[in-house]
């Protein structure tokens, strides 16, 4: 039990003020405790945890993906205009090719970083530029509003399944997948090892070329199946769809405790990262707070949790002295 | 007895097969440095073989070459008697090569068990890592080395030794038949070191081949049965242990005999320029005491991992002090940064020339001016005559070698890079000097130019604290010998009273 | 010591034309010479003083920013809150207009409000050993939702002529140049003074190559950090003056996306990401390549977001371009060798 608290102490802190937050607000309004509510909750969040999940192997390995939110944005166009043209179409076809192309763009970005060997803020910086410019390109500048999408394209994120929304079961399935590939496959441990001491991880017979391509292309299919279910859901695509979004995303990243110098991050806490953000947003105007607050409280949760982080993670010095030793020993077995 | 028995053997395999393995003819070039040229080694089964040489005579770039991460640019790897080339170091395992690195080779935020088999995990039903065989064989491995330290353990819970148990117990799970050991002991104690031992006996009697590098010639007659000496990236002699004797090892491994090596004068002592009194800090070193006179050259030696880097550290002001008190020529001083130690007139020259001492991308001269910049300010302005003039006095007298004074350091030879780092805590004239390993991996000329430097300066007058790990060299160049183990000192010899063999039994915390 | 005298070493680098063809300044002045001749052929409109004085409108502000960007990120550093820095003087300069400061006094709150920011983003950088990314991210929320806070939907407008005026009007009728371009101009030269002259300067490039070798050499290297902080929250700050003037409202929105443009000026002026390397000549260059052809583009009237996706590429070419010639250039001789 005690080896439990130590080894998830940040996520079980985490979890405990949640919980307290979202008691404290039920309190104040009961309704938000209520199954639809909180399932909205849910649903309002889905979509920003599977992209903390995506962003947080990226950091892991020491990258960043700023282009997220504007791949999103355009794989979610293309999906939009190509049910406008083709109603047709099944959804599991158009959730096939939103993550294609999501992909496409996220290795498009891998391979910038990996073979010409650009850092990887510079060429998301650039392609977030280009990918959010092509939407516009692509649409010429249209709203596609859900009159112009088939039905149940429309649809199948709201379905529900067990009182959850189908939105809700996708995020579940991709962080399960997650925490499989990262917790129990070969690559998914070396990429802890990359961040964690790139040279090291070469003496390993780590490819750290294969996996930067990996984790972006990751990062952009992800950013693709989300483009669909935002467009989905929200029933409309445009140019401007999550614009600055990628900042909420490596914010639940950081309030998550994933380390932005890599190697460190856990599924659970990504998850609680996004939860407690999606959190905030959603009780503010159940609490009759303003909902102008949203952002100026997320930043001082952003700055909370590093900080704490930082303090958690206070560089202690080699262990030379036996007893510093023995002390170490102790508190951690 | 063992070492003749197993020579017959190997008589026998080769009379029948070729060596397990042959490098044959191997060069390596890197910018400014000849690492190796033609070099040659061959690893029979059931064979230690001791590889010797000096720091910077090419011994890791061998180590570099056989498990894939360097590609030779000249030359053959032969396996029995096959040509092989490793891309990767996973085309060195599935040769059966593995290696225990010189720079341990850690995860930090990962378990002991991870450690051990990144990039090899076992996998179960569905290819996923079986966590449970892994745990398993990670007890097995560390029990073989008789640790008790649990798979589960995070690895930054361990201490230096263990890390390095762990570190074995790696190279040891590839089940390979060429095991390279790039000084396994060095900072292991004497128990551990005979738990090694018995492993690497084991090893040979599974017919398996053994490079075992080491500077301790104690240790390599003790389980060697051959040997190769590397100088200067060359390979000039080879034999049976047998037949060897250390005296004759070591001329051929400097090129010359010991007395010219080390040029130690007496020089007259002077006032009292240092007291250290308790030193400690949470961690890393305890009750550090001792004074440092003018002209005195103080050697601190011990294991690598004994806490002497980083008690100096702190007393250049890098870190804080939990308690103790320092004195500069008679006045208590209290150091919260580099700056204020140099303004003191302490001068540190740290152990890692290209990480700490030096900015590799810049020129020789804004390297050589870089601690004092404000020498050379004239109205708000760098006079770039003025850096120029102290860099040719300071890089003419150390004798640095360059094409012009503006060449990017990362050109120079690591020997030349030393020299810049020490030309650049002379241009800060300091009373007080500390040199952190000062010829760790430069080449012989180099290392005799710095060696000839100390005591020159020690001649005019500056107190030197000289860290090192070369026994020959702290026993040959200091006036006085502090040996620290596990963070404290625990003896000191004067000069014309060392003993080698007490020094590193008190090194590696015998009586 | 007799080798010495034998050894003859060079006081400089012996000059080699290739070298100086190949240095990222001189590519970005052939850049520039190539977006002003082809602009001169779309558009007759294009050589026009007034159109390019009315164009330096559109960067000036940004520039004055990136000069204390470039020194950030010259030092491993960077500040992606300085566009909300730019909310919240915008803000605050409201506030204070409408308790009825002069124009002066609205430039002094201006300042001072980045200063604030800036030093409190140096402080959780440096007193916590935390990650510039990490924290300015946090910042720029916590800065911008203050302004959100503080104004909801509304504006404030209604700015005093007078300064209104200083930003609006020429600041001299000819040539005519604006107020924000020759604070833009000035600035840029004290940088490049200090940054390429002063002791200063030598400790940032030392810093941005090795942080841990700057320390270990009596660089006060927190110190260092915590005022280029201040100083680019301080530029901000008077972008925010500058801009607040230029359009004569503050909403929340105001400068919204500006780091990123910012970085990218940074970036294309050859400061390397990764610290170490970049001039401030390099800077105001890529200013005026990145400003003189968002300018050609309007005047084609390309869409503003279809230029992002331009720009975007040029980002991304300018950096790949001398990674792939070194790489070409790496390879060449090696062939030979072999051959």
């Amino acid at each position: 039990m005690t080896r439990l608290v130590r080894r998830y102490g940040r996520e079980i802190l985490l979890a405990l003020i949640l919980v307290g937050l979202v008691l404290a607000v039920g309190a104040r309004a009961p309704v938000f405790l209520t199954p639809g509510s909180l399932n909205g909750v849910l649903t309002d969040t889905a979509i920003l945890a599977m992209m903390a999940l995506a962003q947080m192997v990226v950091i892991l390995t020491r990258g960043i993906d700023l282009s997220v939110a504007a791949n999103l944005a355009l794989s979610g166009m293309v999906v939009a205009l190509l049910s406008e043209q083709a109603p047709q179409l099944p959804v599991i076809a158009t959730i096939l090719i939103a993550t294609a192309v999501g992909a496409w763009l996220g290795f498009l970005n891998g391979a910038l970083v990996a073979f010409v060997g650009i850092p990887s803020i510079v060429v998301t910086l650039g392609t977030l530029a280009i990918y959010r410019g092509l939407v516009f390109v692509v649409s010429g500048g249209r709203w596609i509003s859900s009159d112009k999408m088939a039905p149940n394209f429309l649809s199948f994120p709201h379905e529900t399944l067990l009182g959850v929304s189908t939105l809700v079961w996708i995020a579940a399935l991709v962080a399960v997948a997650m925490a499989l590939f990262l917790g129990r496959t070969r690559t998914g441990r070396g990429l802890y090892a990359v961040g964690g001491n790139p040279v090291a991880a070469r003496y390993c017979g780590i490819d750290l070329d294969r996996q930067q391509l990996l984790v972006f292309t990751l990062s952009g299919a992800v950013s693709g199946l989300c483009g669909y279910l935002w467009v989905a859901r929200f029933g409309i695509a445009y140019t401007e769809i999550a614009l600055g979004h990628e900042l909420s995303v490596i914010a639940a990243c950081v309030i998550g405790g994933v380390s932005i110098g890599g190697g460190i991050g856990t599924v659970t806490g990504t998850l609680l990262g996004a939860l407690f953000l999606g959190v905030i947003v959603n009780a503010l105007p159940v609490i009759n707070v303003s909902p102008f607050w949203q952002m100026a409280i997320s930043g001082a949760v952003i700055l909370a949790a590093v900080v704490i982080n930082a303090r958690a993670e206070k560089r202690r010095g080699k262990l030379i002295l036996p007893e510093a030793r023995r002390e170490a020993a102790g508190a951690l077995s | 007895m063992l070492a003749t028995g197993t020579a017959s053997r190997a008589e026998g395999v080769t009379a029948g097969a070729a060596p397990l393995l042959a490098l044959s003819g191997i060069s390596k070039r890197f910018p400014g440095v000849r690492a190796l040229h033609e070099a040659n080694l061959t690893l029979r089964a059931g064979e230690v073989m001791a590889l010797i040489g000096e720091n910077g005579a090419g011994k890791s770039t061998i180590v570099k070459i056989l498990t894939g991460l360097y590609r030779p640019d000249e030359g053959q790897i032969l396996m029995e008697g096959r040509p092989v080339s490793f891309a990767s170091p996973r085309d060195a395992w599935a040769a059966g090569v593995t290696a225990i690195h010189q720079e341990t080779v850690m995860f930090d935020e990962l378990s002991v068990a991870e450690n051990v088999f990144m990039g090899h995990m076992p996998v179960g039903g569905g290819g996923l890592v079986d966590w449970s065989a892994m745990r398993a064989r990670t007890h097995d491995l560390l029990l073989r080395l008789e640790s008790d330290i649990h798979p589960d353990t995070p690895l930054k819970a361990l201490g230096v030794a263990q890390k390095h148990l762990v570190e074995i117990a790696r190279a040891l799970s590839h089940d390979a038949g060429i095991v390279i050991m790039d000084e396994p002991t060095a900072a292991l104690s004497a128990r551990e070191i005979d738990d090694l031992f018995r492993i690497v006996a084991q090893l040979k009697s599974e017919d398996r081949a053994v490079l075992f590098i080491s500077h301790k010639f104690e240790e390599i007659f003790r389980i060697a049965d051959r040997w190769t000496c590397l100088r200067d990236g060359e390979q000039v002699g080879e034999g049976s242990i047998a037949e060897a004797t250390p005296a004759e090892l070591v001329r051929l491994m400097v090129g010359r005999s010991i007395d010219q090596v080390f040029p130690k004068r007496p020089v007259p002592i002077g006032d009292v320029a240092l007291e250290v009194e308790g030193l400690s800090n949470a961690t890393e070193f305890a009750d550090i005491s001792f004074t440092l006179r003018q002209g005195e050259i103080l050697g601190l030696y011990g294991l690598v991992g004994a806490g002497r880097s980083e008690a100096m550290q702190c007393l250049f002001g890098l870190s804080r002090p939990t308690r103790g008190t320092v004195r500069v020529s008679g006045k208590a001083v209290s150091f919260t940064s580099p700056a204020d130690a140099i303004a003191a007139g302490i001068a540190y020259v740290p152990e890692d020339r290209q990480m700490q001492g030096s900015v590799l991308p810049l020129g020789v001269r804004e390297n050589t001016t870089l601690a004092s910049l404000a020498r050379h300010v004239r109205g708000g302005v760098l006079s770039r005559s003025s850096e120029l003039a102290d860099t040719q006095r300071l890089g003419r007298r150390l004798a640095v070698k360059a094409a012009h004074w503006d060449q990017r350091l990362q050109e120079l030879s690591g020997g030349n890079q030393q020299k810049v780092v020490i030309a650049k805590w002379l241009a800060t004239n300091p009373r007080i000097l500390i040199l952190d390993e000062p010829t760790k991996g430069i080449d012989v000329g180099s290392k005799v130019a710095v060696h000839d430097f100390m005591v020159e300066l020690a001649g005019e007058g500056l107190a030197v604290i000289l860290i090192s790990s070369e026994l020959p060299e702290v026993m040959s160049m200091s006036d006085r010998v502090l040996v620290l183990h596990e963070g404290r000192i625990v003896r000191a010899f004067e000069h014309g009273r060392m003993d080698a063999a007490a020094i590193v039994t008190a090194a590696t915390g015998g009586a | 010591m007799s080798d010495a005298a034998r050894y003859q070493v060079l006081d400089r680098a012996p000059t080699q034309w290739r070298d100086r063809l190949l240095r990222w300044e001189t590519i970005l002045l052939i850049v520039l010479s190539a977006v002003i001749v082809f602009n001169t052929l779309q558009s007759p409109y294009f050589l026009d003083l007034y159109n390019l004085s009315d164009t330096t409108q559109n960067f000036s502000e940004k520039a004055i920013v990136a000069l204390g960007m470039a020194l950030l990120i010259l030092v491993r550093e960077i500040d992606l809150s300085v566009a909300a820095i730019v909310a919240l003087a915008s803000l605050a300069i409201g506030f204070a207009a409408r308790a009825g400061l002069a124009p002066a006094g609205l430039f002094a709150v201006g300042i001072l409000v980045g200063l604030a920011c800036g030093a409190f983003n140096g402080f959780l950088v440096t007193a916590f050993g935390l990650p510039s990314i990490v924290v300015t991210i946090g910042t720029m929320s916590l800065y911008r939702g203050i302004a959100h806070v503080a104004l909801g939907d509304q504006a404030i407008t209604g700015y005093p002529s007078p300064y209104t005026d200083l930003a609006q009007n020429f600041l001299i009728d000819w040539p005519p140049i604006y107020l924000a371009f020759v604070i833009f101009i000035a600035l840029a030269l004290c940088f490049g003074a200090v940054l390429h002259l002063t002791a200063w300067g030598r400790a940032l490039y030392a810093i941005g190559n090795n942080p841990v070798a700057a320390r270990f050499s009596g660089i006060r290297v927190d110190r260092i950090r915590f005022v280029l902080f201040a100083i680019t929250g301080a530029l901000a700050g008077l972008a925010g003056a500058l801009l607040t003037a230029r359009i004569g409202s503050t909403r929340p929105n105001i400068a919204l996306g500006w780091e990123l443009e910012i970085v990218t000026m940074v970036v294309l002026g050859g400061v390397s990401i990764a610290g170490g390397a970049g001039t401030v000549p390099g800077v105001v260059l890529a200013v005026f390549v990145l400003g003189l052809t968002t300018f050609g583009m309007t005047l084609l009237n390309v869409p503003g977001i279809v230029i992002n996706v331009i720009l975007g590429c040029l980002l991304i070419a300018a950096i790949a371009a001398p990674i792939v010639l070194r790489r070409a250039g790496a390879m060449r001789p090696r062939r030979g060798r072999r051959s």
